[in-house]
């Protein structure tokens, strides 16, 4: 895998950022967008668009074949057992959201357990905490230990306090990096009965993901950080759970019969798609997915490894950086950091002033950056597309901002 | 100039490195917690009126944030003293900004203004002063929006 070259492939590159080549090193919040995925927006838009599922007439029947194709695409880019079972979102928030809501209210109450960890994403605990109220449910989260790894021995006293009903992880934390034992996890959470909840946004972009393998019941990813659009994204589902469950969204496309007295709930998948879905995306998400597959999940993981490799060993350099998170071989490319006492927010100034584009913030994770003692913290993260510039980039960057702020 | 040094410019770094008024008041006469939910930052403010109740004696802050919000809470508790509780309840945002005098982005204007809506919550919270547009809508110490 060559990343100068596919990096040709991303017209974002093409443009200066303060005079400066842009580096751009926050993939984990979005990523950039390749030109096959853009051609394909455009070409679809001009050539193939109508609602889908609607008409008799061929553009109509075009259009489906399009979105129904996209939809094959990415059940198989997780090794879905049927693309029935492949709902299209807005994205993996709405993905959880969708589970957390058609099946925690029916399925939670009192004397349950909901059990999240102290490592997910916002969009993975704030839906299960406030499901869990409202359904009297006991909110629970495996907490971390001071490295930031789950604390897995703390399973058997969590399974003593409760009926365990939902384990709800991420695959990969994109805080942190870390490549979650959600094999594990699953199959201790149908041990206690209990569903195992997935969130792979931060792991479809860079690592293969197989649902059979994982055994998990459900998994939500979002196409944006896959270089594909923006609005929309996937949930995977076992079959059986989704056609026991009540609808989440309802509306147009998603029913069988409507009368006065009574409406009946569509088939799979279109019974959790109501409305008119965000279309033209789902066909770009299908050319991400390609995109993706053509130059090999398995090459990207390994470039992204040696990129977190080579930054740690050139960060380790910078007087004052402390970073976090486990030991590369169990990392995405992720690197989360603090420079001394240097607030973020003005590392991160600093390094935009050089092209250097980073994240500073929470990243949605408030629960780990209280455990981690910090409000914040700096993260840079690598995809496909980026060349060991960028980091020597960054360490400048950083040298000068420890200079400036220490 | 370049961006950079104007941004980072000597004043500002020497109101962060070191700030002035930092620290608490015990038994302050009015007090308010602010946050920034971008970043997780989060500022206390003091204040002590004078014999007349009314007239601002001392500010004091603490908590964690950039070199900007900390720099601009910095000026603003010397700003502040020896004005009234109300003039400084509608205190233009664009003095403190005019003292400031670096370029601010949208996002860095909240790192800016941070101090300053939180002053205005506890002058509000203490004598009931007009709430900053910062926090219509917020049901009490909730988050700077």
């Amino acid at each position: 895998m060559d990343a100068g070259k596919l990096r040709a492939d991303f017209p974002i590159f093409e443009q200066e950022v303060r005079g400066k080549p842009l580096a751009y090193l926050d993939s984990a919040v979005s990523a950039h967008k390749p030109r096959q995925v853009l051609d394909k927006l455009r070409t679809f838009y001009e050539t193939s668009y109508a609602n889908v599922h609607r008409g008799v007439y061929t553009l109509s029947e075009l259009a489906t074949a399009e979105y129904e194709s996209a939809r094959d695409k990415v059940a198989r880019f997780v090794n879905a057992p049927e693309s029935r079972e492949l709902i299209f979102t807005h994205g993996a928030t709405e993905s959880i959201n969708l589970v957390a809501y058609a099946w925690g209210l029916d399925n939670l109450g009192p004397g349950d357990v909901v059990l999240v960890t102290e490592l997910e994403h916002h969009s993975n605990f704030v839906p299960w905490q406030y499901i869990a109220k409202r359904t009297g449910a006991a909110f629970k989260a495996i907490p971390l230990d001071n490295h930031g790894e789950l604390r897995l021995d703390t399973l058997d006293e969590i399974a003593g306090s409760g009926n365990v009903k939902v384990v709800a992880n991420n695959l990969v934390s994109n805080a942190l990096g870390t490549i979650n034992p959600v094999e594990r996890l699953a199959a201790w959470a149908h041990q206690q009965g209990a569903i195992m909840v997935v969130d792979a946004a931060q792991a479809a972009p860079h690592h293969a993901i197989d649902v059979q393998q994982l055994d998990c019941d459900f998994l939500a990813f979002s196409a944006h950080k896959m270089c594909g659009p923006t609005s929309v994204g996937a949930l995977w589902g076992r079959a059986e759970l989704l056609e026991a469950m009540a609808p989440f969204n309802l509306g147009g496309h998603m029913i069988r019969s409507v009368k006065l007295e009574e409406t009946t709930w569509g088939q799979l998948p279109y019974k959790f798609e109501a409305g008119t879905q965000p279309i033209a995306e789902a066909v770009g998400f299908g050319a991400a997915v390609d995109y993706l597959n053509d130059v090999g999940l398995d090459a990207i993981e390994e470039h992204e490894r040696e990129l977190l490799v080579y930054a740690l060993e050139r960060m380790a350099d910078v007087p004052g950086l402390v970073a976090y998170g486990p030991a590369p071989e169990r990392r995405a490319g992720i690197v989360s950091f603090n420079l001394d006492t240097v607030h973020p927010h003005d590392v991160a100034q600093i390094l935009d002033m050089e092209g250097v584009a980073i994240r500073a913030g929470h990243h949605c994770c408030q629960p780990l950056m209280a455990k981690l003692g910090v409000a914040a913290t700096n993260r840079a993260s690598f995809y496909l597309y980026t060349i060991p510039d960028e980091i020597d980039r960054l360490v400048t960057g950083l040298h000068k901002a420890h200079k400036l702020l220490s | 100039m370049s961006e950079f040094d104007q941004m980072y410019r000597e004043v500002i770094l020497d109101h962060y490195k070191n700030p002035r008024g930092h620290g608490e008041i015990e038994d302050a006469d009015a007090q308010a917690e602010g946050q920034n939910p971008l970043c997780g930052d989060e500022v206390s403010i003091f204040v002590a009126f004078g014999e007349d109740g009314d007239t601002i004696d001392e500010v004091k802050f603490s908590g964690r944030g950039c070199a900007i919000s900390q720099a601009a809470t910095s000026m603003l508790t010397e700003m502040v003293k020896g004005r009234s509780a109300a003039e400084v309840a509608t205190l233009p945002r664009d003095e403190l900004l005019e003292e400031i005098g670096i370029p601010l982005t949208p996002v860095r204007l909240k790192c800016a203004l941070l101090g300053l809506s939180t002053l205005k919550l506890a002058l509000h919270k203490a004598k009931g002063t007009p709430l900053p547009e910062e926090w219509a809508g917020a049901s009490s110490d909730l988050e700077l929006r």
